[in-house]
């Protein structure tokens, strides 16, 4: 029912909104996800997304309820599809392509190899979850997912210290830091102190510590020659590690503008692309060289006037620099016969970020294999990379043997020996000089293929987040291996 | 999907009482076989079901975002004795995450609807709620249980049951009595970070031990609220701290209340107000609320991953399976899923759980004021309130007490008067209460010349 005003959504959804906004609720209340196999780890995860608020989801599940899965597992599954995966994969596998994403869990590896192929064949992302004993295992499969609002923690700021614009050095220019009253001088914006100072250093090669005496100097003194408190150049000095560095663009924005997309637009080159050639031309010749400014300041101690003043010589820029690459947007899309719809802002330029995953054909193919990955990962014997291998190594057990070791205890001993087997040949078929320790051979068939709850909500948690920015295209996905080992709970990513 | 009233199938507590064929097979699989990598003192028996099933005690505090969460991994992993402690109600804001709860539940104490939903669902588990404080419970409500897990949302109540535990500790002849040690479990989240870490209190390392690892609060100076704001939270904070109390526009002693609609709305407007005498862009009614309410954003899914880790550990240190998380994660799923898991030290002077009496240095001419400034500002001890006491003259004294308004009246003179003057001597014992903790603190006044 439409009881549900925006209003009441609004509440609901507070918390989360505030992590990606209205629009990032949208792209997940227009989503239509699909769970293959609703076991613990598939009902975690799909709880954490209708939770959030998910638009719309289909159970694709072929397996009758047992005991065990009741024991384990909070919810009945009541809306699923009663075909299995295989059998759409042999009958309909178009099936797949109305949805958003896929997850798919506790697949054999026969079934995921099939559907990935597909998924890659429709560009559909597919996210791979398993929950083994004690470990978790996910594999994000998407070949391009580009993220403008990439939201990252800790961003060095953009205030153009070395470089400044026109209306900024004019603005700073108007100060007069001697002449000023001792209240002014206080409550003057650090980035006005430092930039002062810069004017006065005249040598190349900063020493930030004598740069940092020098602005210390500054510092008013009293009748008694006691420096007075002024804060706002105890923040100058504080900054001057950072205010300095040189403006410049990042390594990976770089790759991105050099991408292959970047160079050829047509009528089929999606937004992304389109908006990261149009932030280069800009770059190119109109920003010196240098993305738009971004636009935004710190926080700093300053009276309210000169502190917004600045502020709006950062926002004005930052807007003009915006305007000049949606010019290029809109020449662009004309050259190709497109209408601009979606207005440029500055403030992501220095966050673009493009993941790429391989597909799992070329994960599995003895040509295209990550040996490096593999072997280097396992000289550290008893991290995440033996849990990947033990992994692939059950499901070899399984083609062979249909049924995964040690799932009866009397099968556990005898297993074991078998299992060495399976993980003999992996390691011969892919050429991988590494070694297995004993003891997690023993200790997966200890696993008898089991999905405690606790590993399996884990897991749940994290593929639903990463199901999240994958549809609100915020924040940054993983790439593309991930392994949690909750004995010891660590847990790493591999690009396999 | 539209919300409605009706139950859904999920809702329904439709499954008899009773075991059934395999319900604890995934369980069993550790409890039942050796293995490679078990705690050195694991015996595969099947009796440790049966330990978990009708003997464990499990006090889980908080029943929220991690709470919710953790009874559910609990009562999946076998554990049927379980005590919930939440001092709170529903508000329609929890119902992105907190899925023991329904829109009609809003108002209603969530330890009971929590407990009420987890005794439906899960046959034979049995949850007792509590609608409490837990200051409300004593050193005999909390020996009851084996273990302890925590999904607060607040330092101050972390720091409390840090120092109640502790103080359940039994030393003889110096030696810890390791049956007198209740573990601690306690998980954090913020957005997309969160963390997880285990406590043997009088052993590992306690909450304050590492207490620079939470982050300050921000509070903004009063004289940017009061004459130069730059940012729109500072308008807001000047008219809930200065215009409100000026204006009472609900009437005289009626506090902001932070829940009322309405007056959040009189909030937004005049800090639209205020904001626009300073040309400060921004306020809008969520920042307004968000800045009155502190509030903190929540997803469904950093609580899942961190209760998750929580219920593992607690799972490991009931069945022996395994050695435990030693000691502290740290989980951030901001960019691709990152973790940092390493053992935090215990301090050695730890103000808490070193057995080891503080000292306070001052001259004997300080003011109270000072000790009291540096019981507060001080990063190992933080302290919200301190109320201070020393035996004068054989008398216990109350030299200063902030909680009790008269009291306050009736000391407060003291904070202007000198040690001295006060009459404390040098390696007095001053003892003090505060609500960080549990238990008073002892601390030895050492006179600088």
């Amino acid at each position: 029912t439409m009881a549900f005003t925006k209003a009441s959504k609004d509440q609901k959804y507070d918390r989360q909104l505030r992590l990606w906004g209205d629009h990032g609720q949208e792209e997940l209340e227009n989503a239509h996800v699909c769970l293959i196999n609703s076991t613990a780890s598939g009902t975690e995860i799909l709880k954490n997304l209708v939770l959030p608020g998910i638009g719309a989801f289909t159970i694709v599940d072929g397996h009758k309820v047992s005991g065990e899965d009741v024991g384990n597992n909070f919810f009945l599954s009541n809306n699923s599809i009663g075909r299995s995966p295989e059998k759409l994969l042999d009958n309909d596998p178009e099936f797949f392509h109305r949805f958003t994403l896929v997850i798919g869990v506790q697949l054999p590896e026969s079934t995921c190899l099939r559907l990935g192929s597909v998924l890659w064949n429709a560009n559909i992302p597919f996210l791979v979850c398993r929950t083994y004993g004690l470990v978790g295992y996910m594999r994000l499969v998407v070949k391009e997912h580009t993220v403008i609002e990439s939201h990252p923690d800790n961003a060095l700021e953009d205030l153009r210290l070395d470089q400044p614009f026109a209306e900024l050095k004019n603005h700073i220019q108007s100060y007069d830091l001697e002449g000023m009253g001792k209240k002014d001088h206080s409550h003057t914006p650090w980035i006005i102190i430092v930039a002062k100072y810069l004017e006065k250093w005249f040598s190349t090669f900063y020493k930030k510590e004598a740069f940092k005496q020098l602005i210390r100097q500054g510092i008013l003194k009293s009748e008694k020659g006691t420096p007075e408190d002024e804060e706002n150049f105890e923040e100058a000095i504080k900054n001057v590690n950072t205010a300095l560095n040189p403006t410049k663009i990042s390594s990976g924005v770089d790759d991105i503008f050099n991408g292959e997309q970047c160079n050829d637009i047509t009528s089929q080159t999606p937004t992304f692309w389109v908006m990261t050639r149009a932030v280069r031309e800009f770059v190119h010749n109109d920003g010196g060289g240098n993305l738009p400014v971004r636009g935004s300041i710190p926080d700093m101690i300053a009276d309210s006037e000169k502190f917004i003043t600045l502020q709006n010589i950062y926002r004005e820029k930052a807007m003009q620099d915006a305007s000049v690459v949606s010019k290029h947007v809109e020449s662009l899309l004309q050259s190709v016969g497109k209408v601009c719809e979606t207005l440029f802002c500055s403030k992501n330029a220095a966050f673009l970020r493009v993941v790429r995953c391989r597909s799992l054909a070329e994960e599995y193919s003895v040509e295209t294999v990550n040996k490096d990955a593999i072997t280097s990962c396992m000289d550290s014997a008893d991290g995440e990379m033996v849990l990947y291998l033990m992994l692939r190594s059950v499901d070899r057990f399984y083609q062979q043997h249909s049924r995964y070791p040690g799932v009866y205890n009397y099968q556990v001993e005898e297993d074991i020996s078998k299992l060495k087997l399976c993980v003999n040949s992996l390691l011969q078929e892919y050429s991988l000089n590494v070694n297995v320790k004993d003891d997690y051979i023993h200790e997966f068939c200890r696993y008898g293929a089991s999905e405690p709850h606790t590993v399996a909500s884990f897991l749940g948690g994290s593929a639903a987040q990463e199901a999240i920015k994958i549809i609100t295209r915020q924040f940054v996905p993983f790439n593309n291996t991930f392994i949690y080992n909750a004995m010891s709970q660590t847990t790493a990513t591999f690009q396999l | 999907m539209a919300d409605t009233d009706e139950p859904m199938v999920v809702d329904g507590g439709s499954r008899d009482g009773g075991e059934w064929d395999g319900r604890w097979n995934h369980i069993n699989t550790f409890l039942e076989r050796p293995g490679p990598f078990t705690h050195p003192d694991f015996e595969p028996s099947t009796e440790s079901l049966q330990f978990l099933l009708d003997t464990c005690k499990i006090l889980v505090i908080g029943a929220g975002g991690l709470g919710c969460e953790l009874l559910k991994d609990l009562a999946l992993s076998g554990f049927r004795h379980i005590h919930v402690v939440d001092m709170d109600t529903i508000d329609v804001s929890n119902l992105n995450r907190q899925f023991l709860f329904r829109l009609k539940d809003v108002g209603r104490p969530k330890a009971d609807i929590a407990a009420d939903f987890i005794n439906g669902r899960i046959p034979g588990c049995n949850v007792v709620p509590h609608f409490k404080k837990i200051q409300d419970f004593d050193e005999s409500f909390y020996r009851q249980f084996h273990i302890i897990v925590c999904g607060l949302d607040s330092i101050i109540a972390r720091r409390w049951m840090n120092g109640m535990l502790l103080s359940l500790l039994v030393y003889e002849d110096g030696v810890l009595d390791p049956s007198s040690i209740i573990p601690l479990i306690d998980g954090g989240t913020e957005g997309f970070k969160g963390n997880a870490r285990v406590i043997f209190p009088g052993m590992t390392a306690c909450i304050d031990c590492t207490l620079e690892l939470y982050p300050p609060q921000i509070n903004f100076p009063m004289c940017t609220i009061a004459s130069m704001p730059r940012l729109p939270e500072h308008c807001v904070e000047y008219v809930r701290m200065l215009l409100w109390p000026k204006e009472k526009p609900f009437g005289d002693g009626v506090g902001l209340d932070a829940d009322d609609p309405e007056h959040i709305q009189w909030v937004y407007q005049k800090s639209q107000e205020r904001a626009a005498e300073f040309s400060i862009t921004g306020v809008t009614y969520r920042l307004t609320q968000g800045v009155v309410k502190r509030i903190i954003p929540a997803v469904a899914s950093t609580n899942a991953v961190i209760a998750a880790a929580c219920a593992t550990e607690v799972f490991k240190i009931a069945s022996s399976a395994y050695i435990p998380l030693n000691n502290y994660m740290v989980f951030n799923d901001v960019d691709g899923l990152y973790t940092y898991t390493f053992e935090a030290e215990r301090k050695e002077n730890c103000s808490s759980c070193s057995q080891v009496p503080q000292d306070l240095h001052f001259s004997p001419s300080a003011k109270l004021q000072e000790v009291v400034d540096y019981l507060t500002e001080n990063a190992s001890l933080q302290m919200k309130s301190p109320a201070i006491t020393a035996t004068l003259e054989g008398k216990n004294k109350t030299l200063y007490l902030q909680t009790v308004a008269s009291i306050e009246q009736r000391t407060r003179p003291n904070l202007s008067k000198s040690l001295k003057e006060l009459g404390l001597l040098d390696g007095q014992e001053l003892a003090v209460a505060d609500v960080t903790t549990p238990q008073t603190l002892l601390f030895k006044l050492s006179f600088t010349s």
